[in-house]
Protein backbone atom coordinates (compact mmCIF):
# COMPACT_ATOMS: atom_id res chain seq x y z
CA UNK A 1 0.00 0.00 0.00
CA UNK A 2 1.12 3.46 -0.89
CA UNK A 3 2.03 5.81 1.87
CA UNK A 4 0.00 8.49 3.23
CA UNK A 5 1.48 11.54 1.54
CA UNK A 6 0.63 15.45 1.75
CA UNK A 7 2.25 18.60 -0.63
CA UNK A 8 2.60 20.08 2.52
CA UNK A 9 1.66 19.75 6.34
CA UNK A 10 -1.51 18.65 5.50
CA UNK A 11 -4.31 17.90 8.23
CA UNK A 12 -1.81 17.55 11.50
CA UNK A 13 -4.33 17.13 13.62
CA UNK A 14 -6.15 14.37 11.53
CA UNK A 15 -4.26 10.66 12.32
CA UNK A 16 -4.57 9.14 9.44
CA UNK A 17 -2.79 5.52 9.38
CA UNK A 18 -3.87 4.53 5.92
CA UNK A 19 -5.87 5.09 3.06
CA UNK A 20 -7.43 1.72 1.03
CA UNK A 21 -8.58 3.22 -1.15
CA UNK A 22 -7.23 4.93 -4.67
CA UNK A 23 -7.74 8.78 -5.45
CA UNK A 24 -7.36 9.42 -9.47
CA UNK A 25 -7.76 12.34 -11.22
CA UNK A 26 -7.97 13.58 -14.56
CA UNK A 27 -6.63 17.30 -15.36
CA UNK A 28 -6.95 19.35 -18.55
CA UNK A 29 -8.45 22.24 -19.65
CA UNK A 30 -11.94 22.85 -20.49
CA UNK A 31 -13.52 20.57 -23.21
CA UNK A 32 -10.77 17.89 -22.94
CA UNK A 33 -13.23 15.17 -22.02
CA UNK A 34 -12.59 14.53 -18.65
CA UNK A 35 -16.10 13.84 -17.61
CA UNK A 36 -16.77 11.81 -20.70
CA UNK A 37 -13.93 9.28 -19.51
CA UNK A 38 -14.42 10.15 -15.81
CA UNK A 39 -18.30 7.98 -16.63
CA UNK A 40 -16.29 5.08 -18.65
CA UNK A 41 -13.59 4.57 -15.73
CA UNK A 42 -16.29 4.34 -13.71
CA UNK A 43 -18.97 2.15 -14.80
CA UNK A 44 -15.56 -0.12 -16.13
CA UNK A 45 -14.25 -0.11 -12.49
CA UNK A 46 -18.20 -1.05 -10.77
CA UNK A 47 -18.23 -3.90 -13.66
CA UNK A 48 -14.80 -4.79 -11.96
CA UNK A 49 -16.63 -4.78 -8.37
CA UNK A 50 -14.85 -1.82 -7.24
CA UNK A 51 -17.13 0.69 -5.40
CA UNK A 52 -16.53 4.20 -6.73
CA UNK A 53 -17.06 7.70 -5.77
CA UNK A 54 -16.65 10.81 -8.04
CA UNK A 55 -16.22 14.23 -7.32
CA UNK A 56 -15.58 17.65 -9.03
CA UNK A 57 -14.50 21.15 -7.95
CA UNK A 58 -17.06 23.30 -6.15
CA UNK A 59 -19.86 20.79 -5.20
CA UNK A 60 -19.42 21.14 -1.45
CA UNK A 61 -22.21 21.74 0.38
CA UNK A 62 -20.86 23.87 2.66
CA UNK A 63 -19.55 26.62 0.06
CA UNK A 64 -21.73 26.05 -2.49
CA UNK A 65 -24.75 28.18 -1.72
CA UNK A 66 -21.93 30.99 -1.30
CA UNK A 67 -19.56 30.52 -4.41
CA UNK A 68 -22.96 30.48 -6.46
CA UNK A 69 -24.02 34.10 -5.24
CA UNK A 70 -20.10 35.42 -5.37
CA UNK A 71 -20.03 34.58 -8.67
CA UNK A 72 -23.38 35.56 -10.15
CA UNK A 73 -22.87 38.92 -8.52
CA UNK A 74 -19.18 39.52 -10.00
CA UNK A 75 -18.44 40.53 -6.41
CA UNK A 76 -15.05 39.06 -5.28
CA UNK A 77 -12.04 39.84 -5.76
CA UNK A 78 -9.26 37.81 -6.92
CA UNK A 79 -7.53 37.08 -3.55
CA UNK A 80 -11.15 36.19 -1.59
CA UNK A 81 -11.91 34.21 -4.84
CA UNK A 82 -8.93 32.22 -4.42
CA UNK A 83 -9.24 31.32 -0.57
CA UNK A 84 -13.11 30.33 -1.07
CA UNK A 85 -12.09 27.53 -3.70
CA UNK A 86 -9.78 26.21 -1.12
CA UNK A 87 -11.95 26.13 2.04
CA UNK A 88 -14.15 24.93 -0.77
CA UNK A 89 -11.46 22.09 -2.11
CA UNK A 90 -10.44 21.56 2.07
CA UNK A 91 -14.00 20.52 2.79
CA UNK A 92 -14.37 17.95 -0.50
CA UNK A 93 -10.92 16.53 0.88
CA UNK A 94 -11.78 16.61 4.74
CA UNK A 95 -15.17 15.20 4.34
CA UNK A 96 -15.76 13.08 1.15
CA UNK A 97 -12.61 12.23 -0.64
CA UNK A 98 -10.45 11.45 2.35
CA UNK A 99 -13.12 9.79 4.08
CA UNK A 100 -14.29 7.27 0.80
CA UNK A 101 -10.54 6.55 0.83
CA UNK A 102 -10.52 5.16 4.28
CA UNK A 103 -13.29 2.93 3.21
CA UNK A 104 -11.39 1.77 0.38
CA UNK A 105 -13.37 3.32 -2.26
CA UNK A 106 -11.58 4.09 -5.70
CA UNK A 107 -12.32 8.12 -5.62
CA UNK A 108 -12.31 9.81 -9.21
CA UNK A 109 -11.83 13.42 -8.91
CA UNK A 110 -12.66 15.79 -11.98
CA UNK A 111 -9.92 18.21 -11.58
CA UNK A 112 -7.91 18.92 -8.28
CA UNK A 113 -6.16 21.73 -7.09
CA UNK A 114 -3.79 21.80 -10.19
CA UNK A 115 -6.63 23.42 -12.05
CA UNK A 116 -7.66 25.95 -9.19
CA UNK A 117 -3.78 27.06 -9.19
CA UNK A 118 -3.72 27.01 -13.14
CA UNK A 119 -6.86 29.54 -13.57
CA UNK A 120 -5.43 31.98 -10.95
CA UNK A 121 -1.87 31.83 -12.17
CA UNK A 122 -3.31 33.10 -15.62
CA UNK A 123 -4.90 35.80 -13.58
CA UNK A 124 -1.95 37.15 -12.15
CA UNK A 125 -1.82 35.48 -9.16
CA UNK A 126 1.68 34.78 -6.98
CA UNK A 127 1.95 30.99 -8.05
CA UNK A 128 4.38 30.40 -5.26
CA UNK A 129 1.64 31.32 -2.16
CA UNK A 130 -1.32 29.16 -4.03
CA UNK A 131 1.37 26.00 -4.18
CA UNK A 132 1.58 26.85 -0.24
CA UNK A 133 -2.23 27.50 0.26
CA UNK A 134 -2.94 24.17 -0.95
CA UNK A 135 -0.06 22.09 1.06
CA UNK A 136 -2.97 20.68 2.91
CA UNK A 137 -3.83 18.37 -0.04
CA UNK A 138 -3.00 14.59 -0.43
CA UNK A 139 -1.06 13.29 -3.18
CA UNK A 140 -3.22 11.44 -5.71
CA UNK A 141 -1.80 7.96 -6.57
CA UNK A 142 -2.62 8.60 -9.90
CA UNK A 143 -2.94 12.00 -12.02
CA UNK A 144 -4.28 12.09 -15.53
CA UNK A 145 -3.72 14.83 -17.80
CA UNK A 146 -5.20 14.60 -20.47
CA UNK A 147 -3.65 17.20 -23.39
CA UNK A 148 -5.52 18.65 -26.01
CA UNK A 149 -4.10 21.31 -28.59
CA UNK A 150 -6.05 25.01 -28.60
CA UNK A 151 -7.18 23.95 -32.75
CA UNK A 152 -8.71 20.66 -31.17
CA UNK A 153 -10.00 22.54 -28.39
CA UNK A 154 -12.00 24.94 -30.54
CA UNK A 155 -13.23 21.94 -32.63
CA UNK A 156 -15.09 20.41 -29.70
CA UNK A 157 -16.51 23.69 -28.33
CA UNK A 158 -18.01 24.45 -32.08
CA UNK A 159 -19.80 20.99 -32.38
CA UNK A 160 -20.44 20.71 -28.39
CA UNK A 161 -21.50 23.13 -25.73
CA UNK A 162 -20.58 26.63 -27.87
CA UNK A 163 -18.23 29.16 -26.35
CA UNK A 164 -18.89 29.89 -22.76
CA UNK A 165 -17.74 33.28 -20.48
CA UNK A 166 -15.62 31.58 -17.86
CA UNK A 167 -14.05 29.31 -20.02
CA UNK A 168 -13.41 32.38 -22.95
CA UNK A 169 -11.79 33.86 -19.57
CA UNK A 170 -13.44 36.72 -20.81
CA UNK A 171 -12.79 38.27 -16.78
CA UNK A 172 -9.26 38.58 -18.02
CA UNK A 173 -10.18 40.91 -20.57
CA UNK A 174 -7.20 40.09 -22.96
CA UNK A 175 -9.85 40.17 -26.16
CA UNK A 176 -12.73 41.52 -27.15
CA UNK A 177 -14.91 38.33 -28.20
CA UNK A 178 -15.75 35.35 -27.05
CA UNK A 179 -13.44 33.68 -29.62
CA UNK A 180 -10.16 35.40 -29.58
CA UNK A 181 -10.46 35.47 -25.59
CA UNK A 182 -11.17 32.03 -25.75
CA UNK A 183 -8.04 31.02 -28.17
CA UNK A 184 -5.38 33.58 -25.70
CA UNK A 185 -7.32 32.35 -22.33
CA UNK A 186 -7.06 28.56 -23.31
CA UNK A 187 -3.20 28.50 -24.61
CA UNK A 188 -2.44 30.23 -21.57
CA UNK A 189 -3.79 27.38 -19.40
CA UNK A 190 -2.11 24.49 -21.15
CA UNK A 191 1.28 25.85 -20.45
CA UNK A 192 0.76 26.54 -16.88
CA UNK A 193 -0.56 22.34 -16.92
CA UNK A 194 2.46 21.53 -19.07
CA UNK A 195 4.47 23.66 -16.53
CA UNK A 196 2.39 21.51 -13.92
CA UNK A 197 3.28 18.31 -15.46
CA UNK A 198 6.49 18.15 -14.84
CA UNK A 199 6.81 19.62 -11.71
CA UNK A 200 4.29 17.25 -10.24
CA UNK A 201 4.54 14.11 -12.43
CA UNK A 202 1.37 13.81 -14.23
CA UNK A 203 0.11 11.37 -16.90
CA UNK A 204 0.30 13.03 -20.06
CA UNK A 205 -2.09 11.04 -22.63
CA UNK A 206 -2.80 12.75 -25.91
CA UNK A 207 -6.86 13.54 -25.44
CA UNK A 208 -6.77 14.59 -29.30
CA UNK A 209 -7.37 10.90 -30.29
CA UNK A 210 -11.02 9.28 -29.85
CA UNK A 211 -12.94 8.59 -26.66
CA UNK A 212 -12.25 4.67 -27.15
CA UNK A 213 -8.33 5.12 -27.53
CA UNK A 214 -8.22 7.38 -24.68
CA UNK A 215 -10.29 5.29 -22.44
CA UNK A 216 -7.89 2.83 -23.36
CA UNK A 217 -4.77 4.33 -22.16
CA UNK A 218 -6.39 5.75 -18.99
CA UNK A 219 -7.24 1.90 -17.97
CA UNK A 220 -3.65 0.88 -18.74
CA UNK A 221 -2.56 3.58 -16.74
CA UNK A 222 -5.10 2.20 -13.29
CA UNK A 223 -4.33 -1.10 -14.04
CA UNK A 224 -0.70 -0.21 -13.19
CA UNK A 225 -1.35 0.66 -9.97
CA UNK A 226 -3.11 -2.46 -9.32
CA UNK A 227 0.01 -4.41 -9.95
CA UNK A 228 1.91 -2.69 -7.21
CA UNK B 1 7.48 37.43 9.31
CA UNK B 2 5.07 39.77 7.53
CA UNK B 3 5.95 42.71 4.39
CA UNK B 4 5.96 46.21 6.30
CA UNK B 5 3.44 48.33 5.63
CA UNK B 6 4.47 50.62 2.68
CA UNK B 7 0.94 52.37 2.07
CA UNK B 8 0.20 56.03 2.74
CA UNK B 9 -1.98 55.49 6.05
CA UNK B 10 -1.08 53.63 9.58
CA UNK B 11 -2.63 50.43 10.39
CA UNK B 12 -3.11 50.03 14.23
CA UNK B 13 -4.13 46.30 15.57
CA UNK B 14 -6.05 45.36 18.82
CA UNK B 15 -5.27 41.42 19.61
CA UNK B 16 -6.35 39.21 22.63
CA UNK B 17 -8.60 36.46 23.83
CA UNK B 18 -12.85 37.18 24.23
CA UNK B 19 -13.22 38.94 27.71
CA UNK B 20 -9.40 40.91 27.18
CA UNK B 21 -10.97 44.37 26.95
CA UNK B 22 -9.69 45.05 23.43
CA UNK B 23 -12.86 46.11 21.98
CA UNK B 24 -13.53 48.65 24.87
CA UNK B 25 -9.91 49.85 24.23
CA UNK B 26 -10.21 50.47 20.15
CA UNK B 27 -13.70 51.80 20.82
CA UNK B 28 -12.04 54.59 23.01
CA UNK B 29 -9.73 54.99 20.43
CA UNK B 30 -11.32 55.64 17.68
CA UNK B 31 -13.43 58.22 19.32
CA UNK B 32 -10.57 60.25 20.73
CA UNK B 33 -8.43 60.11 17.00
CA UNK B 34 -11.59 61.43 15.26
CA UNK B 35 -12.53 64.32 17.76
CA UNK B 36 -8.51 65.26 16.68
CA UNK B 37 -10.07 65.19 13.28
CA UNK B 38 -8.09 62.25 11.72
CA UNK B 39 -9.53 60.28 9.18
CA UNK B 40 -10.48 57.01 10.97
CA UNK B 41 -12.07 54.14 9.45
CA UNK B 42 -12.81 50.95 11.81
CA UNK B 43 -12.74 47.10 10.55
CA UNK B 44 -14.00 43.97 12.80
CA UNK B 45 -12.86 40.10 12.30
CA UNK B 46 -15.09 37.70 10.81
CA UNK B 47 -17.71 40.73 9.77
CA UNK B 48 -18.01 40.31 6.10
CA UNK B 49 -21.42 40.04 4.36
CA UNK B 50 -19.97 37.86 1.43
CA UNK B 51 -18.94 34.85 3.71
CA UNK B 52 -21.61 35.45 6.11
CA UNK B 53 -24.07 32.79 4.94
CA UNK B 54 -21.73 30.08 4.47
CA UNK B 55 -20.05 30.77 7.80
CA UNK B 56 -23.82 30.64 9.50
CA UNK B 57 -24.25 27.68 7.64
CA UNK B 58 -21.17 25.93 8.91
CA UNK B 59 -21.38 26.76 12.17
CA UNK B 60 -25.40 25.45 12.57
CA UNK B 61 -24.45 22.66 10.80
CA UNK B 62 -21.22 21.54 12.44
CA UNK B 63 -19.11 21.45 9.22
CA UNK B 64 -16.36 23.00 10.13
CA UNK B 65 -12.66 21.35 10.20
CA UNK B 66 -9.82 23.16 11.81
CA UNK B 67 -8.84 23.74 8.51
CA UNK B 68 -12.47 24.70 6.75
CA UNK B 69 -12.71 26.96 9.62
CA UNK B 70 -9.65 28.38 9.09
CA UNK B 71 -10.22 29.37 5.50
CA UNK B 72 -13.11 30.42 5.45
CA UNK B 73 -11.88 33.08 8.07
CA UNK B 74 -9.17 34.14 5.78
CA UNK B 75 -11.71 34.26 2.75
CA UNK B 76 -13.50 36.97 5.34
CA UNK B 77 -10.27 38.70 6.13
CA UNK B 78 -9.30 39.15 1.96
CA UNK B 79 -12.61 40.47 1.26
CA UNK B 80 -12.55 43.05 3.78
CA UNK B 81 -8.81 43.52 2.98
CA UNK B 82 -9.60 44.07 -0.93
CA UNK B 83 -12.72 46.16 -0.73
CA UNK B 84 -11.86 48.00 2.69
CA UNK B 85 -8.32 48.31 4.32
CA UNK B 86 -6.23 48.21 1.66
CA UNK B 87 -8.53 51.29 -0.12
CA UNK B 88 -8.09 53.31 2.99
CA UNK B 89 -4.64 52.98 3.89
CA UNK B 90 -3.95 53.59 0.18
CA UNK B 91 -5.86 57.20 0.57
CA UNK B 92 -3.89 57.57 3.73
CA UNK B 93 -6.33 56.89 6.57
CA UNK B 94 -6.21 55.31 9.91
CA UNK B 95 -7.26 52.08 9.84
CA UNK B 96 -8.27 50.48 13.05
CA UNK B 97 -8.73 46.49 13.10
CA UNK B 98 -10.18 44.68 15.84
CA UNK B 99 -8.50 41.60 15.44
CA UNK B 100 -5.95 40.74 12.54
CA UNK B 101 -3.95 38.36 11.14
CA UNK B 102 -2.72 37.27 14.42
CA UNK B 103 -5.98 36.11 15.84
CA UNK B 104 -5.84 33.21 12.77
CA UNK B 105 -2.33 32.09 13.99
CA UNK B 106 -3.36 32.08 17.33
CA UNK B 107 -6.82 30.26 17.10
CA UNK B 108 -6.20 28.12 14.39
CA UNK B 109 -3.24 26.95 15.20
CA UNK B 110 -4.60 25.95 18.88
CA UNK B 111 -7.12 24.20 16.88
CA UNK B 112 -4.27 22.20 15.22
CA UNK B 113 -3.66 23.77 11.99
CA UNK B 114 -0.10 23.90 10.76
CA UNK B 115 1.45 26.91 11.97
CA UNK B 116 3.89 27.81 8.77
CA UNK B 117 0.84 27.32 7.11
CA UNK B 118 -1.94 29.56 8.21
CA UNK B 119 0.85 32.13 8.16
CA UNK B 120 1.60 31.94 4.43
CA UNK B 121 -2.34 31.92 4.05
CA UNK B 122 -2.13 35.76 5.56
CA UNK B 123 1.23 36.77 3.87
CA UNK B 124 -0.77 39.50 1.85
CA UNK B 125 -1.73 41.51 4.88
CA UNK B 126 1.07 44.04 5.89
CA UNK B 127 2.82 44.06 9.66
CA UNK B 128 0.79 46.86 11.48
CA UNK B 129 2.60 50.05 12.35
CA UNK B 130 1.06 48.59 15.84
CA UNK B 131 -0.33 45.63 17.68
CA UNK B 132 -1.69 46.03 21.28
CA UNK B 133 -1.56 42.48 22.93
CA UNK B 134 -4.27 42.69 25.76
CA UNK B 135 -2.96 40.47 28.53
CA UNK B 136 -5.20 38.84 31.16
CA UNK B 137 -5.22 36.26 33.30
CA UNK B 138 -7.30 33.50 32.30
CA UNK B 139 -9.98 33.58 35.04
CA UNK B 140 -10.31 37.50 34.93
CA UNK B 141 -11.38 36.94 30.71
CA UNK B 142 -13.39 33.76 31.39
CA UNK B 143 -15.48 35.84 34.33
CA UNK B 144 -16.21 38.82 31.92
CA UNK B 145 -17.17 36.42 29.11
CA UNK B 146 -19.46 34.55 31.45
CA UNK B 147 -21.22 37.42 33.20
CA UNK B 148 -22.17 39.06 29.71
CA UNK B 149 -23.73 36.27 28.12
CA UNK B 150 -26.24 33.26 28.93
CA UNK B 151 -24.27 30.86 27.42
CA UNK B 152 -21.54 30.29 25.50
CA UNK B 153 -21.19 29.13 21.49
CA UNK B 154 -20.41 25.46 20.34
CA UNK B 155 -16.99 26.63 17.92
CA UNK B 156 -16.16 29.87 20.64
CA UNK B 157 -15.98 27.07 23.21
CA UNK B 158 -13.83 25.31 21.05
CA UNK B 159 -16.37 22.15 21.40
CA UNK B 160 -14.77 20.93 18.13
CA UNK B 161 -11.55 20.09 19.96
CA UNK B 162 -13.26 17.73 21.95
CA UNK B 163 -10.94 18.92 25.08
CA UNK B 164 -13.97 18.44 27.39
CA UNK B 165 -18.28 17.42 27.61
CA UNK B 166 -18.64 20.82 29.40
CA UNK B 167 -18.43 24.04 27.72
CA UNK B 168 -17.44 26.36 29.60
CA UNK B 169 -14.45 23.46 30.78
CA UNK B 170 -13.32 23.42 27.19
CA UNK B 171 -13.50 26.87 26.82
CA UNK B 172 -10.93 27.44 29.30
CA UNK B 173 -8.65 25.01 27.91
CA UNK B 174 -9.25 26.13 24.43
CA UNK B 175 -8.40 30.19 25.64
CA UNK B 176 -5.65 28.80 27.47
CA UNK B 177 -4.10 27.24 24.44
CA UNK B 178 -4.88 30.73 22.29
CA UNK B 179 -2.94 32.71 25.15
CA UNK B 180 0.17 30.30 24.60
CA UNK B 181 0.44 30.90 21.00
CA UNK B 182 -0.05 34.60 21.64
CA UNK B 183 2.57 35.12 24.13
CA UNK B 184 4.65 33.33 21.46
CA UNK B 185 4.20 35.73 19.12
CA UNK B 186 4.47 38.78 21.29
CA UNK B 187 8.20 38.59 19.72
CA UNK B 188 7.93 37.22 16.72
CA UNK B 189 5.86 40.11 15.51
CA UNK B 190 6.97 42.97 17.89
CA UNK B 191 4.01 43.20 20.03
CA UNK B 192 3.06 45.90 22.78
CA UNK B 193 1.46 43.59 25.47
CA UNK B 194 -0.87 45.69 27.45
CA UNK B 195 -2.13 44.53 30.76
CA UNK B 196 -5.71 44.01 30.60
CA UNK B 197 -6.57 43.61 34.23
CA UNK B 198 -5.66 47.78 34.33
CA UNK B 199 -8.26 50.04 34.98
CA UNK B 200 -9.27 51.16 31.40
CA UNK B 201 -8.76 54.67 31.65
CA UNK B 202 -5.23 53.34 32.72
CA UNK B 203 -5.04 51.00 29.92
CA UNK B 204 -6.35 54.33 26.93
CA UNK B 205 -3.21 56.27 28.31
CA UNK B 206 -0.67 54.33 27.69
CA UNK B 207 -2.30 53.15 24.00
CA UNK B 208 -2.39 57.04 23.25
CA UNK B 209 0.86 57.60 24.05
CA UNK B 210 1.72 54.64 21.72
CA UNK B 211 -0.32 56.19 18.71
CA UNK B 212 1.25 59.59 19.39
CA UNK B 213 4.64 58.34 18.86
CA UNK B 214 3.56 56.41 15.35
CA UNK B 215 1.41 59.62 14.26
CA UNK B 216 4.40 62.10 15.04
CA UNK B 217 4.93 64.52 12.39
CA UNK B 218 2.92 61.99 10.16
CA UNK B 219 -0.16 63.95 8.37
CA UNK B 220 -2.57 61.52 6.54
CA UNK B 221 -6.05 62.02 4.50
CA UNK B 222 -6.93 65.43 6.34
CA UNK B 223 -10.68 64.93 7.31
CA UNK B 224 -13.07 67.78 5.73
CA UNK B 225 -15.53 67.27 8.91
CA UNK B 226 -12.60 68.26 10.99
CA UNK B 227 -12.98 70.86 13.46
CA UNK B 228 -11.26 74.07 12.88
CA UNK B 229 -8.09 74.38 14.68
CA UNK B 230 -9.39 76.91 17.33
CA UNK B 231 -12.30 75.71 17.75
CA UNK B 232 -11.49 71.95 18.27
CA UNK B 233 -11.43 71.80 22.07
CA UNK B 234 -15.36 72.64 21.81
CA UNK B 235 -16.10 70.66 18.96
CA UNK B 236 -14.54 67.95 20.33
CA UNK B 237 -16.81 67.96 23.67
CA UNK B 238 -20.20 68.93 21.84
CA UNK B 239 -20.11 66.69 18.36
CA UNK B 240 -17.89 63.57 17.25
CA UNK B 241 -17.32 64.27 13.17
CA UNK B 242 -19.31 61.81 11.17
CA UNK B 243 -16.50 58.58 10.34
CA UNK B 244 -15.04 58.38 6.95
CA UNK B 245 -15.27 55.00 5.20
CA UNK B 246 -18.44 52.86 4.91
CA UNK B 247 -20.55 55.19 6.80
CA UNK B 248 -21.76 52.51 9.13
CA UNK B 249 -19.78 53.82 12.08
CA UNK B 250 -17.47 52.79 14.39
CA UNK B 251 -16.98 49.59 16.82
CA UNK B 252 -20.36 49.03 18.64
Amino acid sequence: MKKVEFYGAGFPYLKIKELPGRLIVLEGTDGVGRSTQIQLIRKWLEDEGFAVSDTGLRRSPLTQPGLDAAKTGHTLSRLTMNLFYATDFADRLENQIIPALKAGFYVLSDRYFYSIIARDTVRGADPEWARKLYGFALKPDLVIYLKCDVPHLIERMVHGRGFDYWESGMDVRSADNLYDSFVVYQTRLIEQFDRMAEEYGFVVVDATRSIEEVFQDLQREILKLEDV
Amino acid sequence: MLRPNSYAGKLIVVEGIDGSGKSTQIDLLYKWLQAQGRSVFFSEWNSSDLVKSTTKLGKKQKMFTPTTFSLLQATDFAERWENLMLPMLKAGVIVLADRYAFTAFARDVARGVDAQWVRNLYSFAPQPDLVFYFRVPLDVAVERILSSRSKLKYYEAGMDLGLADNRVASFRLFQQRIINEYDRMVEEFGMTVIDGALPVQRQQKLIRQMVKKVLDGWQGLPNPRAPQKRARRHAARTAIPAPVGDGKGGPE
